[in-house]
């Protein structure tokens, strides 16, 4: 158990270290900006991993709680004046709330049934954000007012990183506590015999539905994050398809059941294709590419392959 | 009245369509399991390539023919680089991969042809057809005949072929199949030339009325697996009954409710079925052994 502790804080720790190393390598504002969206996305792709590497669900609607979360910090602010702060812890009870409501009857299909049930759930919820023009300005999208704290206003990509990269590393040592439970327990032998744990006495469904409601929580947090880093939000921006597909592929280039992977795997999908920008015509070329080949020649994930080689390498 | 029955004639047509998506959904996910993501890029390709074929001063149906080849000839590369490679790996994993595909083929139309929309003339001109005071296009005939005629096709070859009954085979058990001497990848990859020709034949022949560009193919794959699933999932007379049906849906209810929310409605369908009947209509009940 001691050592197991250990290795947790040790992750943490790392993480924090390397977050708070990075900044001296930044040459430009354009890097914290880019360094804070690989922070907004591998929290998603971290929470988004408690469901696809722990419990072995897929969901392939995940944006449309980044979408959410977004939405709720946009039209919060704008249409209701509420806080920034409010607005977004709002947007994360309401995604939960959805996600609690929706999961239940979800949450019993599988394999192909599961993953185009959650299609159509994340394709309904960008659906709304692009038809209720009023209140989300349609597909062009929305403003978001700068977030106010203390009399200061938050902007500029630096302060955003500093901001990311905290409630990153809130939500890793969340995960990795959640993992260590008892619930994290349950939640592995569900993955490995959904039969076998509800023969042991694990009440399935309702250990799934824990997991979908808290994965949902990080996505809309990392969505409101988004929300004000950006200070403009579109429906494909946040809650469209290709993000849902980008955060699975996250979770499983980096490695399936590995917290670091799905960091990695963010930063991957992120900064690739803001390096391949000069392509700009084959961004889709590109991405599809990046998605296919990854999945074929890396199907474990980077972190598991990388440490079963050093493991091989040792013995 | 005459309303109800221009919903009906429109539903059904784009219904044709969905129906020849999700047949060639099925005969892919019948001899090998996976999930095509990608089957709304045959659809896309051969729309585009006749396009741009006829534009190069090809004749019609010349055009068409190469289409058919091309999209074919895509068809196999996907089996033989993306989907023969991953043999053994999860069924998310393929999926993924398959998304991947789509995308890359969505990339690639993108950069070989352009991002406008295009349209092809109609066969027999654009003058409609009255029926009890509802108007049908000449070109929406073609496409249910056309759809029709392919369906009719496939059912033959599954049935009355030595070829069909490999296929079957090969669908109902693999390991069995390869026993007993047939070639199971071979006819997998049959599986993907021949839904890569219905897609693309399904896009030539609805592209007078729909116009095409090179992202059609995403919400066609969806609803196209929709149907399937709507049909249930590896029933060929599911797909295209449940093609159909999702077209009818649709259709009355744009026309009727809500035509903002026509994808939706589809979509609410699909959930209300997968958690009633996860079977679907003409699916056999999956039973996990442990």
């Amino acid at each position: 158990m001691a050592r197991l502790l250990s290795s947790r804080w040790a992750i943490v720790l790392g993480l924090g270290l390397v977050l708070a190393a990075l900044p001296f390598l930044f040459p430009s504002n354009y890097y914290f900006r880019v360094a804070a969206i690989v922070n907004i996305f591998a929290l998603a792709a971290v929470g988004l991993n408690l469901l696809m590497g722990y419990a072995g669900q897929v969901s392939l609607g995940h944006a449309g709680f980044m979408g959410l979360g977004a939405y709720s910090v946009a039209i919060g602010a704008t249409h209701f004046g509420l806080h920034g702060l409010a607005a977004a812890g709002i947007g994360a009870v309401l995604s939960g709330l959805v996600a609690f409501l929706v999961g239940r009857p979800i949450l019993r299909l599988k394999g192909h049934y599961l993953a185009v049930a959650t299609l159509g759930f994340g394709l309904l919820i960008a659906m709304a954000l692009t038809n209720e023009a009023s209140w989300t300005g349609g597909p062009d999208g929305m403003g978001v007012p700068r977030l106010e704290v203390f009399g200061t206003r938050l902007r500029g990509p630096d302060t955003w990183y500093y901001i990311s990269a905290g409630v990153l590393l809130l939500g890793v040592m969340l995960a990795l506590n959640l993992i260590e439970s008892p619930t994290g327990r349950a939640m592995r032998a569900i993955h490995d015999s959904e039969i076998a744990s509800r023969v042991a006495g694990i009440d399935v469904a309702s250990y799934k539905l824990k997991i979908f409601v808290v994965s949902a929580v990080y996505a809309s947090v990392a969505g409101s994050l988004m929300a004000f880093l950006n200070g403009h939000i579109t429906p494909d921006g946040t809650a469209g398809f290709l993000r849902s597909v980008e955060l699975v592929t996250m979770v499983v280039l980096g490695g399936l059941g590995s917290i670091i992977g799905a960091i990695a795997g963010a930063a991957v999908l992120v900064i690739l294709p803001q390096a391949l920008t000069i392509f700009h015509d084959y961004e889709h070329l590109m991405l599809g590419l990046m998605i296919m080949a990854s999945m074929i020649l890396l199907p474990r994930g980077i972190v598991p392959s990388l440490l079963a080689r050093l493991r091989g390498g040792k013995s | 009245m005459p309303e109800l029955l221009q919903f009906a004639f429109s539903g059904l047509t784009v219904g044709a369509v969905y129906a020849l998506v999700a047949l060639g959904f099925t005969l892919i996910y019948n001899a090998s399991d996976v999930v095509n993501f990608a089957q709304g890029e045959f659809v896309m390709l051969g729309g585009m390539a006749t396009v741009f074929l006829h534009l190069a001063g090809v004749p019609l149906p010349m055009a068409a023919a190469l289409a058919i080849l091309i999209t074919v000839g895509v068809g196999l590369a996907l089996y033989a680089f993306a989907i023969d490679p991953a043999r053994g790996s999860s069924a998310v994993t393929i999926i993924i991969i398959t998304i991947g595909a789509s995308i890359f083929l969505r990339g690639v139309a993108q950069v070989v042809f352009d991002k406008r929309f295009h349209a092809l003339p109609h066969w027999f001109g654009s003058d409609p057809i009255r029926i009890g005071g509802a108007a049908i296009l000449p070109q929406s005939l073609v496409v249910l005949f056309g759809a029709g005629l392919i369906v009719a096709l496939i059912f033959l070859i599954i049935d009355r072929t030595l070829l069909g009954r490999a296929i079957l085979a090969t669908a109902a058990n693999r390991l069995a199949a390869r026993l007993v001497g047939i070639p199971v990848r071979k006819i997998v990859a049959l599986s993907f030339a021949l839904s890569a020709a219905i897609g693309a034949v399904a896009g030539i022949l609805v592209t007078p009325i729909t116009l095409t560009s090179y992202d059609v193919g995403t919400l066609l794959a969806l609803k196209g697996f929709a149907a399937a699933m709507l049909g249930g999932m590896g029933s060929a007379v599911g797909a295209v009954v449940g093609g159909l049906l999702l077209g009818l849906a649709e259709s009355f209810g744009a026309g009727l409710i809500s035509s903002k929310y026509k994808d939706a409605i589809a979509f609410l369908i699909i959930l209300g079925v997968l958690f009633v009947r996860p079977q679907g209509l003409f699916g056999k009940r999956s039973v996990e052994r442990v």
